[in-house]
């Protein structure tokens, strides 16, 4: 369903990406680990087609299209969905306009709002001033709204508290079909998470390493995830260099 | 009238005193001769067309859902009604008569001979509003007060005096502009706020002038202990030249003041808006924010809050947006603090539209073009409440219209 081959990308002439290669069929769930600076939301702002990423080499294709230099929106129209890790502020821009946007009429924002005692903030001019768990639950509704069919999460469950993180596992299970049979999702995701807190309300099938801008590792998150907590993230790229 | 001869003798001795901001005007360039219009009841002698052009600066030509109107047209009061007890309504003239020439508040808030539009105001007085809520009346409804140029040319010379007695509420929308065969003259109009005791006054103003109009209001606001004072400008049409500067002080413990503006500046248009905030009590609070977009035209912005006293609270904020190449947006923010414990602020930023916020709304579907005008709909965002609907319409019309030149 989505395909990522020896993909380079720099920012401002500063190579970020250096061959990444990336597989992930309909209805699998992937998470992206790696050190901070290592360029997991530079891989998904890619993938989303936003400006100052430049693509040097390498394709990315969707539902057999190759959207490596298609404009955001297409892509988005296309069925890819970003939640973002630090989204911008829109002065005068309300939540609620916005999730009007991602849902182009096919649902009432209102009661999507109402049932995640969201609507306190339909009025609100969008992410100024939420807090850090506000801005995450904000960008998933926008998600349900949106209903992508790739979904890319980048860290979806920091800054989130111990509480709402139930919420925020339900939400993310949703639009991912995670209750469906894998044979009946018409979904495919890509989380990238550190504490990997959000794998207890949601298995993923396949975790990748992230390391200097290309992936060192793969394998079952929860072995990665236990393997870096652990013995760290240099270890763990080490250990599978000589694997390979 | 009984106006004291010092007022007079200060405004002779400024005929000629140039501004300090803005273009200097020659006021023999405008007329002043115009037709005296009779006074209508029924507001029957306004063509179609008028109509549709007052009601752009939101003046509905209705008594009805309007606790007060006033409409002056070029020189004469064309009606002047109340419609809500605890509301008192007059042409200036009248009121200057009745109350011996108001001695507490005529020209006390502004100087009379600060320059050359303040002092033709006083020597060649036309008309003005004189409006005033007796103290604890809630005026629900708003007043609707207009301003109307109706003949090419001409220069009005307006002087208003609003009076929110202690503990009263008022809320005044204020229209100008000019009937839709006038291109040019000029508006020079002194507006004078007293808002007294636990008051609360909102004053929402709309410009909606001619490419060739100049306008040079001259405004003074004074808050006391426990008062609010809101303000709303918007001008949104073309105009030659708009200078203002009005100043707030707040004299009272707990004065308010908030000083809103959403301003378009098209192509030939030079706007010269500010405003000044002294907070002279504790814990009053002020809050300037002006956003301003310029499609081609001049946007300067100025903003001064100054702290006399401790525990005083104000911020300032200036955002322009700059949408043509040509456009000059100049932001000057100033701030003083006078003493220890005042807490002020202030932001300006001008630019283009983000990319990232584009980008943003472009993942969420929509194309650069849709992005690009849903954040311009938002900066210009205008909630103002007793906005008449058609208004709010045009207002839609005027940003679509913005974002055309994109
Ligand atoms: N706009 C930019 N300008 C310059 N460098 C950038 C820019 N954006 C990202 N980078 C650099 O690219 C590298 C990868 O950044 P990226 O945001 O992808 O990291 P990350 O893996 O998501 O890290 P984190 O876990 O901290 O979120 C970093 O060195 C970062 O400083
Ligand atoms: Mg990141």
């Amino acid at each position: 369903m989505f395909q990522i081959e020896d993909l380079w990308v720099s920012i401002d002439d500063k190579p970020v990406l250096k061959g990444i290669n990336l597989h992930i069929k309909k209805g699998e769930t992937h998470t992206l680990f790696g050190k901070n600076g290592s360029g997991k939301t530079t891989l998904l702002m890619t993938i989303m087609g936003f400006s100052r990423y430049q693509v040097r080499q390498g394709r990315i294709t969707f539902l057999g299209y190759d959207i490596t230099h298609m404009p955001t929106y297409e892509r988005a129209k296309l069925g890819v969905g970003l939640a973002f890790q630090r989204p911008p502020t829109i002065r005068g821009v309300k939540t609620k306009d916005i999730l009007r946007v991602c849902a182009g009429g096919k649902m009432p924002v209102e009661a999507l709002a109402f049932e995640y005692g969201f609507e306190g903030f339909l009025d609100r001019e969008i992410n100024l001033g939420f807090s850090g768990g506000e801005i995450k639950k904000s960008e998933l509704l926008q998600l349900v709204a949106q209903d992508p069919k790739l979904v890319l999460l980048d860290e979806p469950e920091s800054g989130v508290d111990l509480e709402s993180l139930q919420l925020v596992g339900q939400i993310i299970r949703r639009v991912l079909q995670k209750d469906l049979r894998r044979v009946d999702r018409q979904k495919a995701g890509l989380i990238i998470t550190h504490t990997g807190y959000i794998l207890n309300y949601l298995n993923a099938d396949m975790g990748h390493v992230m390391a200097d801008g290309q992936i060192a590792c793969q394998g079952h998150p929860m072995d990665i995830l236990e393997h870096v907590k652990k013995s760290g993230y240099e270890e763990c790229v080490r250990c599978l260099c000589f694997q390979k | 009238m009984p106006v004291l001869p010092e007022i007079k003798e200060a405004a002779v001795k400024s005929k000629t005193k140039k501004a300090a901001f803005g273009s200097d005007l020659d006021l023999q360039q405008f007329r002043r001769q115009a037709q005296d219009w009779s006074y209508d009841e029924q507001y029957t002698s306004f063509e179609e067309m008028e109509k549709q052009q007052l009601l752009r600066a939101g003046i509905e030509l209705t008594d009805t859902d309007h606790a007060g109107t006033f409409l002056q047209a070029d020189r004469s009061i064309m009606h002047c009604k109340t419609s809500q007890p605890g509301l008192e309504i007059l042409p200036i003239r009248e009121a200057l008569q009745k109350y011996n020439g108001l001695p507490d508040y005529y020209w006390r808030l502004v100087p009379v001979d600060a320059d050359k539009y303040t002092a033709a105001a006083e020597l060649e007085l036309d008309n003005g509003y004189f409006i005033r809520a007796l103290p604890g009346a809630r005026i629900t409804q708003p007043v609707e007060a207009c301003l109307y140029i109706r003949t090419e040319g001409l220069a009005q010379h307006v002087h208003n005096i609003v009076v929110a007695e202690p503990g009263s509420h008022l809320h005044i929308i204020t229209g100008c502009t000019t009937h839709p065969g006038v291109t040019s003259g000029l508006h020079l109009g002194i507006s004078e706020f007293y808002v007294k005791k636990g008051a609360h006054l909102t004053f929402t103003m709309v410009h909606n002038w001619a490419e060739n109009v100049h306008v040079r209001p001259r405004s003074a606001i004074i808050v006391e202990e426990g008062g609010v004072y809101l303000s709303n400008y918007i001008v949104l049409k073309p105009v030659k030249s708009v200078q203002m500067y009005p100043s707030v002080r707040l004299v009272g413990e707990g004065a308010v003041a908030r000083l809103n503006s959403v301003v378009v500046a098209h192509p030939g248009s030079e706007l010269d808006l500010g405003g000044k905030v002294v907070l002279e009590a504790p814990y009053s609070r002020a809050e300037v924010i002006a956003r301003t977009v310029t499609t081609g035209g001049t946007a300067i912005a100025r903003g001064h809050l100054i702290g006399k006293v401790p525990n005083i609270k104000a911020h300032l904020e200036c955002r322009g947006l700059i949408l043509a190449k040509q456009g000059i947006m100049y932001a000057v923010p100033e701030l003083t603090g006078e003493v220890a414990g005042v807490e002020m602020s202030h932001e300006a930023a001008v630019g283009r539209i983000a990319q990232e916020e584009i980008e943003y709304l472009m993942a969420r579907g929509l194309t650069e073009e849709e992005a690009a005008s849903t954040i311009v709909r938002g900066f210009l965002n205008v909630e103002i409440e007793g906005l008449p609907q058609a208004l709010k319409d045009d207002i839609e019309r005027t940003i679509q219209e913005t974002e055309k030149g994109l």
